[in-house]
């Protein structure tokens, strides 16, 4: 299916953007497939679908970042080519990319002016810039100072900059990448009042996210993308989270994971006082308290940024921390060289990471190899002074059967598997180690359907086997389906816990934004 | 996806690149009006045609092996370690000061005896680099750059005003005693009744040279030390998650790196000298970058890396002799193998990735 | 020391420190757009040799200059295809360069001059001549100012009036204009000058050629001006001592002044053992000497002086990705 002329009311007006026919290709991956997708002026428009649907490929592609293979692009009826960056601002449209694109040691005017100085010497730019700023900070309340430098700005006031940026530029059309990701929910309303403000004076804007409740809150229209398809573009008040849902995984989806309820047992893990300070100084966990009972699954929710990743990082034994800790009643080295990770798994503690490609694989090394990471100075994996080569490889054949890692090729690196097949490479050496206490953070990131309803299954299991789970997961419905007990990370706080039978996401989203109970 | 196969990275990129780097430097020498074709008939037989040949090929191939093992067990932590210069200097102080100070009985317990010094010595002028890398975040690249220089200005201080001899004009240590003399490849070939030449320095330290290729291999893909140091190299975070500490890795690779390129010195200044001379390196060092670059890092790569080059300088050497060519040749041509094999690879490797992609699609 | 020595001594501290700034300058500008570059001391090499070669089959100082610039940027346009283009690494390809100068200036030379690796003694119009500034020689007779300005502020080549005029240029050039702050902008974040629209790869090969620029006249002066023709491996590690310099300054330009300054300075004094056993009473080597600013780059490397944090995405090649 392909978009169809959604919005009667504005028939007479040319649409905005409109691509027909988009497709692009890197090597045998087919990234987008025959897009086609119409964007009327003055309205906000969703784009949401899976990681690696196709959303930033297709966003890319109309800021001049790729070149599209077939396909062609009008804005405001105009064809236009978009060979570079350059020609997109040209054509008036402006990006708020995920990450943002801003020099971090510059000041906020410098920033804005970055390529849209008016001639050769900065003096006059910047005091235009300045002009406009305030202009700009007037008709739209986008408020912030500019000679500030951007490392000490919040992520929000970033994001208003990246915004500032592209009015700055003229932009008619606002392209906003996954935007709220790093928002606290209060922060994200106060993004979705000025993206009003935004629409109400005549301005495009697309969001693209792969969160239903924004997309119901915040858009007029909605397409949705799956496998580099465009499956629906509707009227968001025409549809529902649910059926929008189906249409991004391609069948109803089982957000429910069957489970007995836990009968939690002793405490394994036991968390007093917990403070982490980061390598810049900031203390990132301001004294928190968690227990962990045997057999049973802990969520910790909360906005990604709030200290959960630290957290991990001291259990997990890379990042020094103060406090206490105890594991099945022993103490944990939280400093020195006993608070390594090799330390911990002697300890019975297992890790899945959150970044599975930067901490939990070596991409360039092998299935084998990478199955004995962590775990390459067990006896088992040795004869004499050398590594048992064999031994590891055989390990790992039985362990990619019953984890039914695909290509069951030992032999193969890492990299040239799928995300959710590397992840069961990881989760496959860590739950196979029998842990006391297994850390997993966001456990089904970047993983396929059929492969997410497999791990929280092997993650139940293992709960079943009556050892202590701590999950870490910045999806409020993965943590509400897989964990019995929820804690709430906000600011380096533990903000409160809540049996998940007992709480829904609201009560969480208010936690999560700070607003105590 | 795998673009190429194994063997098209492994064999073809750096056959390629070497190819380039032949081409340019037949380029070279034509244009400063010689027969590149008669060039390289004089190197061949120069380097390879007669046991003195091979005597002088291999004793420079025995130079480049240890500092190209130096330069890749460094890679493999992800350190670029130009200090192989000074690494190596200061090796050949240590093995002046086992053979000048201990009254060795034997040259067997000499060669030992000297081999620690050289590694220790070598280890140590890596250390300082290493620590200030894991621990203080100094890029590695700048202070064995740094350390080159010192290494030079501390041997020329000794040697001029410390070790040399009363009566010497030469910035140079005494001779070695008789007794810590180590047998040339004459030597050893002739008990077993292989006449080799007695003129050519290669020696015993050869021999060393292709066991620490060996070693390393063991060391690197064979026990969990290695394994820990291609880990680090890979990924550091990863490294981190896994609980290997970066400053012991960093260190223990610097040291190992050091202590390979300060056992040059058993070669160059035991082997072949008899005494520390001042720059008794003479570029080696530098060299290992190439050779390390050629041989993927890989000790078989290296060995081969390291005996072209061998067969480089000798045949150059033979070339500045007989001809108007210089022997600064073999530096162009040292300098347009690290170009194409290490900085222009992908210029290599992109039109190669397509080639392949495309008899894929064709075929499939 | 009297005072006559110490203007002798600040003179040719003023003489040695100007390929240094040169090149430290150079450096500064490919640096700070995330381009490193080992390969200074080869540049130098390479613009030192054929500054001495042109200048002395033409005559012409000035034919030279050129040359020696024609051949650094060579090699700087080397340096940026391979670290630019085709996103090899940056410090390889500097070691590379290095090689390839040290090889092919004697290579050349022999074939060129067949007198062993050097170019002949360059004479007259083919070497930069001290200028004798106006009134220096007027006013050298006036109590202490008289001989700063005429012994130490006159009586220099062109290249040096160039080479510190460069200084407040750079600063200029990278803190007032809008090509300086879209260069500093690249080598912090090149994602963020390829989204506004300006071109990384255009904003980086310019950085890099206008350090083979700087690093020519760096050359040029090391074989028409400091001396009288090209020897093998003239530039003797001052691309390094300049790079040591750059951190040193922490990539700001009037640092880089007063850095190279004072590695000028250890030079002048290596060559002048008995002014240090007159103010110090002790015996110094000059090797040792001349390892000083090596020692005290590592102690700033080390981070006990002030740490030095280099631009952010230096040495790394830029991948557009989202």
């Amino acid at each position: 299916m392909t978009a169809d002329d959604t919005s009667g009311r504005q028939e007479t007006a040319a649409p905005a953007i409109e691509l027909k026919g988009i497709s692009k290709a890197f090597g045998p991956v087919q990234a987008n497939k025959d897009i086609s997708i119409r964007v009327m002026p003055g309205t906000i428009h969703g784009i949401i679908g899976e990681n690696g649907a196709g959303k930033s490929t297709l966003m890319s592609i109309l800021y001049g970042f790729y070149k599209a293979d077939k396909g062609e692009i009008f804005i405001s009826g105009q064809k236009t080519e978009i060979p570079d960056s350059q020609a997109a601002i040209a054509a008036g449209i402006g990006m708020v990319f995920q990450h943002f694109k801003l020099v971090e040691n510059f000041t906020v005017l410098e920033n804005i002016i970055l390529g849209a100085e008016d001639g050769g010497l900065l003096k006059p730019s910047l005091s235009k810039a300045r002009k406009t700023l305030l202009e700009l900070e007037h008709e739209y309340g986008l408020n912030v100072d500019p000679d500030a430098v951007i490392e000490d700005l919040g992520v929000g006031m970033q994001q208003r900059v990246e915004i500032l940026k592209a009015l700055y530029r003229q932009a008619d059309i606002l392209i906003l990448d996954e935007p709220t990701g790093v928002l606290t929910p209060a922060e994200a309303d106060q993004l979705f009042r000025i993206l009003d403000r935004l629409r109400a004076e005549g301005k495009t804007i697309i969001l693209i996210t792969h969160k239903l409740r924004e997309i119901m809150e915040a858009t007029d229209t909605v397409s949705v993308m799956r496998r580099g398809e465009m499956t629906a573009t509707v009227k968001t008040a025409d549809t529902s989270p649910a059926e929008l849902a189906e249409l991004m995984v391609g069948r109803k989806v089982l957000l429910r994971v069957d489970k007995t309820p836990a009968t939690p047992g002793d405490v394994i893990l036991d968390i007093k006082g917990l403070r982490v300070v980061d390598d810049a100084g900031v203390e990132r966990v301001k004294g928190i308290d968690l227990q962990v009972r045997a057999g049973e699954i802990v969520g910790i929710a909360g906005v990604a940024g709030n200290g959960q990743s630290e957290l991990l990082e001291v259990l997990g034994g890379y990042a020094d921390g103060t406090g206490e800790i105890r594991v099945s009643g022993q103490p944990l080295d939280l400093a020195g060289k006993r608070a390594d990770g090799r330390s911990r798994r002697a300890r019975g503690i297992a890790h899945v990471p959150e970044d599975r490609q930067r901490e939990g694989l070596i991409m360039d090394f092998s299935a084998w190899e990478n199955t004995a990471f962590g775990y390459h100075r067990d006896p088992s994996y040795q004869s004499g002074v050398l590594l048992n080569n064999a031994a590891i490889r055989s390990d790992t054949e039985a362990k990619m059967q019953r984890f039914d890692v695909r290509p069951p090729n030992p032999a193969l690196a890492a990299k040239n598997f799928s995300g959710g097949n590397q992840q069961k490479i990881v989760l496959a050496r860590e739950i196979e180690r029998n842990p006391d206490l297994l850390l997993i953070g966001q456990p089904t990131r970047g993983v396929d359907i059929g492969a997410i309803e497999f791990i929280h299954q092997q993650i139940v299991a293992l709960r079943d086997k009556g050892k202590a789970i701590l999950l870490v997961s910045v999806e409020l419905e993965e943590i509400l389906a897989l964990a019995d007990r929820v804690a709430v990370m906000f600011d380096g706080h533990i903000m409160g816990e809540r049996q998940s039978a007992e709480t829904d996401e609201k009560e969480l989203g208010l936690l999560m934004a700070g607003v105590g109970s | 996806m795998e673009v190429m196969p194994k063997w098209a990275e492994v064999i073809l990129v750096p056959l390629i690149s070497l190819l380039l780097a032949a081409i340019l430097s037949a380029l070279v020498i034509m244009a400063i009006g010689e027969d590149p074709i008669a060039a390289v008939q004089l190197m061949v037989t120069g380097a390879l045609g007669s046991t003195y040949g091979w005597g002088y090929t291999l004793y420079y191939a025995t130079n480049f092996l240890f500092t190209g093992l130096a330069v890749s067990v460094a890679f493999h932590a992800g350190l670029f370690n130009i200090g192989g210069e000074g690494q190596a200097m200061l090796g050949g102080l240590g093995v002046a000061l086992m053979c000048l100070l201990i009254p060795w009985p034997h040259w067997t317990l000499a060669l030992i005896g000297a081999s620690a010094g050289a590694a220790l010595f070598g280890a140590a002028w890596a250390a300082i680099p290493a620590y200030l890398q894991a621990k203080r975040g100094s890029h590695i690249v700048i202070t064995t750059i740094m350390f080159n220089f010192i290494a030079a200005a501390l041997l020329n201080y000794l040697l001029v005003n410390v070790m040399r001899p009363q009566g010497s004009m030469d910035p140079a240590s005494a001779r070695f005693p008789e007794a810590v003399h180590l047998p040339t490849l004459h030597d050893l070939l002739a008990p077993i009744g292989i006449s080799f030449s007695k003129a050519a320095p290669a020696n015993v330290t050869f021999l060393i040279a292709v066991l620490a290729c060996v070693l390393v291999w063991f060391l690197l893909w064979r026990t969990w030390l290695g394994y820990e140091i291609r880990s680090y190299g890979k990924s550091e975070p990863a490294a981190k998650y896994a609980g290997i500490s970066p400053t012991a890795i960093t260190m223990i690779a610097m040291l190992i790196s050091g202590g390979l390129a300060g056992m040059m010195a058993i070669n160059n200044v035991m082997g072949e000298a008899e005494r520390l001379v001042l720059n008794a390196v003479e570029g080696a060092g530098f060299i290992g970058i190439a050779v390390a670059l050629m041989g993927r890092s890989h000790p078989f790569g290296v060995f081969l890396a390291a005996v072209l080059f061998g067969f480089l300088y000798q045949g150059g050497a033979e070339l500045a002799l007989w001809t108007n060519i210089p022997r600064e040749l073999i530096v162009v041509i040292q300098a347009l193998v690290i170009l194409f094999t290490g900085a222009l690879d992908n210029m290599v490797r992109m039109p190669l990735e397509r080639l392949f992609l495309m008899t894929r699609r064709g075929s499939g | 020391m009297d005072f006559l020595t110490l203007i002798q001594l600040l003179d040719s501290t003023v003489r040695l420190a100007t390929p240094l700034l040169l090149a430290c300058l150079a450096g500064l500008f490919s640096e700070r757009a995330g381009i490193f570059d080992i390969g200074l001391e080869g540049k130098m090499l390479a613009a030192a040799f054929f500054s001495a070669a042109i200048a002395a089959l033409t005559g012409s100082v000035w034919l030279g200059l050129l040359a020696g610039i024609a051949a650094s940027m060579g090699f700087s346009l080397l340096h940026g295809l391979a670290s630019i283009t085709f996103r090899g690494n940056q410090l390889i390809s500097g070691v590379a360069i290095n090689f390839l100068a040290a090889g092919l200036t004697v290579l050349i030379a022999q074939d060129w001059f067949s007198q062993g690796g050097r170019t002949p003694s360059l004479m007259g119009g083919a070497r930069f001549e001290p200028i004798t500034l106006p009134f220096a020689e007027n006013l050298g007779t006036v109590p202490f100012l008289g001989p700063i300005y005429a012994e130490l502020i006159s009586g220099h080549s062109i290249l040096v009036y160039i080479a510190f005029l460069t200084v407040p240029l750079t600063w200029w050039i990278l803190f007032r204009t809008r090509f300086g702050l879209r260069l500093r902008a690249v080598g912090e974040n090149p994602a963020a000058v390829d989204t506004a629209g300006v071109s990384v790869v255009g904003l980086r090969y310019a950085a890099v050629m206008i350090c083979g620029m700087l690093c020519g006249i760096a050359g040029a002066y090391l074989s028409t001006a400091l001396q009288a023709g090209f020897v093998k491996d003239m530039s003797a590690g001052r691309g390094f001592i300049a790079l040591a310099a750059l951190i040193f300054a922490k990539w700001r330009p009037w640092h880089a002044l007063y850095a190279t300054l004072l590695f000028g300075l250890f030079g002048a004094l290596e060559t002048r053992p008995d002014v240090i056993q007159a103010i110090f009473g002790i015996k110094v080597q000059g090797a040792l000497l001349g390892a000083l600013p090596y020692v005290m780059t590592v102690i700033i490397l080390a981070g006990f002086v002030g740490k030095a944090v280099p631009p952010r995405a230096g040495g790394e090649p830029y991948v557009k990705e989202r």
